[in-house]
């Protein structure tokens, strides 16, 4: 491939900013957390912090993992520079249309070529677009895969619910499926993101997150957490999370797949370590009921997957 | 730019005179071989496409005005909607008028050609699309299509969408990119080899250029296209399995070779809406349009870059980091030429003498929804970002802003340009207005919120979604009955036109029309250009 060797290089370019930041991230995260923490005490009514889209948001959700970070640094840099180019362009309209306009200007001028003005247009946005690259590629490499995962967490999409499977944790396996509608009411939740089983994980550890799929494309999705890859049959695809604060996270599936595209929310409960262990002695007794044949069953199948892909 | 020698320039009334003895009705309509007639029944094909479209788009905002609705209460309804929306708006709308209709109409005339080179293929081309149509409502009315415009396996195969209706929609694609594939042959042939003596491809109009490019565009993407859709439909009937994972197949494959076609695609929509942009901005400005060889080169470069792209569609399909890293810069240089093109409209406008007519105020309200649709493709190109905008209602907004506000205004703003010119009448100035100010405040309702619903994390392609995304929904809602109002009033004008029967002259926008159909009758005679003009 031509553009290996172009790449590597830009790999290894921006690997050396991904380690400090990565080191960065680990020692601020008590600090961050903190300070998360008290940015949001208004929000904390008694429960526990829930990141979930809220009524009239107009930007990103707040972020709460290093890659929605620096999703949500990169954002606002951009959105700074497409918002001064439209006021420009908007600008430069409305002034032509007045300045220009055939009562104020009766002779039109016929000038039609200006050289260095073109050379100008052509140069000043391939600039800007170079400004806007560079930390791009940065986030790209960053938010690829993590290096020292801690845990990994299989997800594999069904039509229409989601199965998440605890390989490092003796392959817990349980399904996690939308409340209907009245339960969720009744309950106090919230319809169409909230789910009978949460997905639970330990907060400030590095999870690699495998998805896949059983028949259709679907995609997993958690916009706080700057988390999102497709779900596709025979495919393994990896991602990984951090996640900076207990609470709960939302998201829901991003890739039709049927009647009931939005019928299969994600609910992840983040906890500190000591919560994590106690709840997964819980949900092994709890979800032991799985059928064993199954679990063996889903086991070979994610066995089968991993072979597929690399 | 072109100028015509007015000493050699075609007396329009004495062909009229000599030359207008139409076939009768039936041969003049079904069997015509006329670019005129052909590109007439383009655009009221496209009208028509549009007038679908916009019904399913209504009955989508009517469900998605508040959470838990019930207007379209199954899912599969709802998908198969939302993608027949997507095909009708793409192949029965926004092709067949800006290309079929304009291309039709006024490249043979732009480059003082007596036809299009082919007139019998121009007749397929056409009468290719009705039954492809045909086949789309077939697919909608048996709830048999819902797999999305993009018709990503394995949510298209046969497991999942049971059902000739599926197989119909997926002959009608194959139909529509037939017709395509014809259109474009006889389009490239025409402008290569029957430009008026001294039009050399530099001295040729924009809009020629755009629809050259464009042809180029189709001819390169739609065998891909046919490759992949006739791939799916032996995976449905036929037992094979390119994308079927259980028989060594790939549903990855089919994103690639779907958005080989489908990123040349946007492109092809929106560039002959570019070439019109420009004429109508150097007319109302009396003044050549500004950088005239960049302007040109600018939309060759966005279609050869367009092919190099297109997996940026896929950056979370489980592509390496590094090509994502690759399709992200690829993707980002296009903002280049698209920048240039922009500045030049600019440029054009300064130091002219403009007059704010209808035409020029569709294009004015073009190059500002399209920069706004521009700008926040640089945001989604970038793969970092991606992952928390893909598939959200970002998408939807930045698409719709370059091409439901862009394309369409550039359809409209093309219409008004060239109504008077194609049907001899004058359109109600007042009425137009009317209908573009509703337009205009219909589309950035309905669709600037949606870039807060998408950043806040709302997907797409969703029948019902969580309570906190109902305000800018609501707001999304209340803005499509504005653009269906405008829809209303512009066939109202329409209706205007051709009962008022208001005589236009030959030349109506004066000076700054310098391109040759202006320099023929309005209506042009059945047969013109039988003696071919002199370029200077």
């Amino acid at each position: 491939m031509v553009f290996v060797g172009p790449m590597q290089f830009l790999r290894r370019l921006t690997a050396s900013a991904n380690q400090k930041r990565g080191q960065a991230a680990r020692s601020g995260g008590a600090i961050t957390r903190f300070m998360l923490a008290l940015a949001f005490l208004p929000l904390l009514d008694g429960t526990a912090l829930a990141q979930k889209p809220k009524e009239w948001e107009m930007n990103l959700q707040p972020a709460f993992s290093p890659v929605a970070e620096s999703i949500h640094s990169l954002h606002n840099f951009v959105l700074i520079i497409i918002t001064v180019i439209t006021i420009f362009v908007g600008i430069l309209l409305v002034l032509v249309m007045m300045k220009f306009n055939h009562r104020a200007n009766p002779t039109p001028s016929q000038t039609s070529h200006h050289t260095g003005l073109e050379i100008a247009w052509t140069i000043v946005p391939a600039l800007i677009l170079v400004a806007i690259a560079i930390p791009s590629f940065r986030l790209v490499y960053f938010q690829d895969r993590t290096q020292d995962a801690d845990m990994t967490l299989k997800v594999i999409a069904h039509q229409w619910n989601w199965e998440y499977n605890y390989p490092d944790h003796g392959g817990l396996n349980f399904i996690s499926s939308v409340l209907p509608d009245d339960d969720a009411k009744k309950a106090g939740k919230l319809r169409l993101l909230d789910v009978d089983n949460e997905v639970v994980l330990p907060v400030g550890k590095n999870v690699r997150i495998l998805t896949s799929s059983t028949e259709v494309i679907h995609s997993f999705f958690i916009p706080s957490l700057g988390v999102q890859r497709y779900a596709i049959p025979g495919r393994t695809i990896e991602t990984w999370v951090k996640i900076n604060a207990p609470g709960m996270y939302y998201g829901q599936c991003n890739q039709i797949c049927g009647k009931d595209h939005s019928r299969m929310p994600i609910a992840i409960r983040a906890v500190s370590q000591a919560e994590f262990d106690a709840w997964l002695v819980d949900a092994k007794k709890k979800f032991a009921s799985n059928d064993p044949a199954d679990r063996q069953a889903v086991a070979r199948q994610l066995a089968a997957l991993d072979q597929i892909q690399r | 730019m072109a100028s015509t020698a007015h000493d050699h320039a075609h007396d329009g009334h004495d062909a009229h005179d000599h030359h207008d003895h139409k076939p009768p009705f039936f041969t003049r309509w079904f069997c015509s071989t006329n670019h005129k007639d052909i590109g007439t029944l383009y655009l009221i094909f496209g009208s028509i496409g549009g007038i679908i479209g916009l019904i399913l788009s209504m009955i989508m905002r009517a469900q998605l005005a508040h959470p838990g609705s019930q207007i379209v209460a199954d899912g599969q309804t709802w998908n198969t909607i939302i993608t027949v929306h997507g095909l009708a708006m793409i192949f029965l709308s926004v092709m067949p008028s800006l290309i079929g209709g304009f291309g039709n109409w006024f490249v043979p005339l732009m480059i003082g050609a007596p036809d299009m080179a082919f007139p019998r293929l121009n007749n397929i081309s056409f009468w290719l699309m009705p039954p492809a149509a045909i086949l789309v409502l077939i697919g909608l009315f048996r709830n048999e299509a819902g797999a999305g415009w993009t018709l990503y396996a394995p949510l298209s195969n046969a497991t999942y969408q049971p059902g000739w209706g599926a197989d119909c929609v997926l002959f009608a694609v194959h139909l529509l990119g037939i017709s395509s594939l014809l259109g474009a042959i006889n389009f490239i042939t025409t402008i290569f080899n029957m430009r008026a003596p001294g039009m050399t491809l530099h001295k040729m109009p924009l809009f020629v250029w755009s629809v050259l490019v464009t042809a180029f565009l189709l001819l390169l993407s739609v065998p891909v296209l046919a490759a992949a859709i006739t791939m799916l439909i032996t995976d449905r009937n036929f037992g094979t399995s390119f994308f079927e994972v259980a028989g060594g197949g790939d549903p990855v494959l089919f994103q690639h070779l779907f958005w080989f076609f489908g990123h040349p695609e946007v492109y092809i929509m929106i560039l002959p809406a570019f070439g019109i942009i420009s004429h109508i901005i150097s007319t109302f400005s009396r003044k050549p349009v500004f950088g005239y060889l960049g302007m040109a080169y600018a939309m060759v470069a966005i279609g050869a870059v367009g092919f190099v792209v297109w997996a940026h569609h896929m950056y979370l399909s489980g592509i390496e980091v590094d090509t994502r890293a690759y399709f992200m810069a690829a993707t980002m240089v296009i903002a280049v030429p698209t920048g240039v093109k922009i500045f030049s409209w600019i440029a054009t406008m300064w130091g002219g003498s403009i007059e704010l007519k209808l035409p020029m105020v569709w294009a004015i309200g073009f190059i500002f929804v399209f920069t706004v649709g521009g700008v926040t493709g640089v945001v989604l190109s970038n793969a970092g970002l991606d992952v928390a905008l893909h598939n959200t209602y970002y998408v939807v907004a930045h698409f719709h802003y370059v091409l439901s506000l862009g394309a369409v205004f550039g359809m409209f703003a093309g219409f008004y340009y060239w109504i008077g010119k194609m049907s001899g009448y004058q359109y109600p100035e007042k009425l137009g207005h009317l209908q573009f100010w509703l337009l205009f405040i219909g589309v950035n309702l309905t669709f600037f919120p949606m870039h807060f619903s998408g950043l806040s994390g709302m997907p797409r392609r969703y029948p019902d979604y969580p309570e906190a995304f109902a305000g800018w929904n609501m707001i999304s809602s209340i803005g499509a009955w504005f653009s269906a109002a405008s829809a209303v009033v512009w066939l109202i004008v329409i209706f205007r036109t051709f009962t008022a029967k208001q005589k236009v002259a030959d030349n109506q926008w004066g000076e700054g029309a310098t391109t040759l159909e202006w320099t023929l009758s309005s209506p042009p005679p059945f047969h013109c250009f039988e003696e071919l003009p002199r370029i200077r």
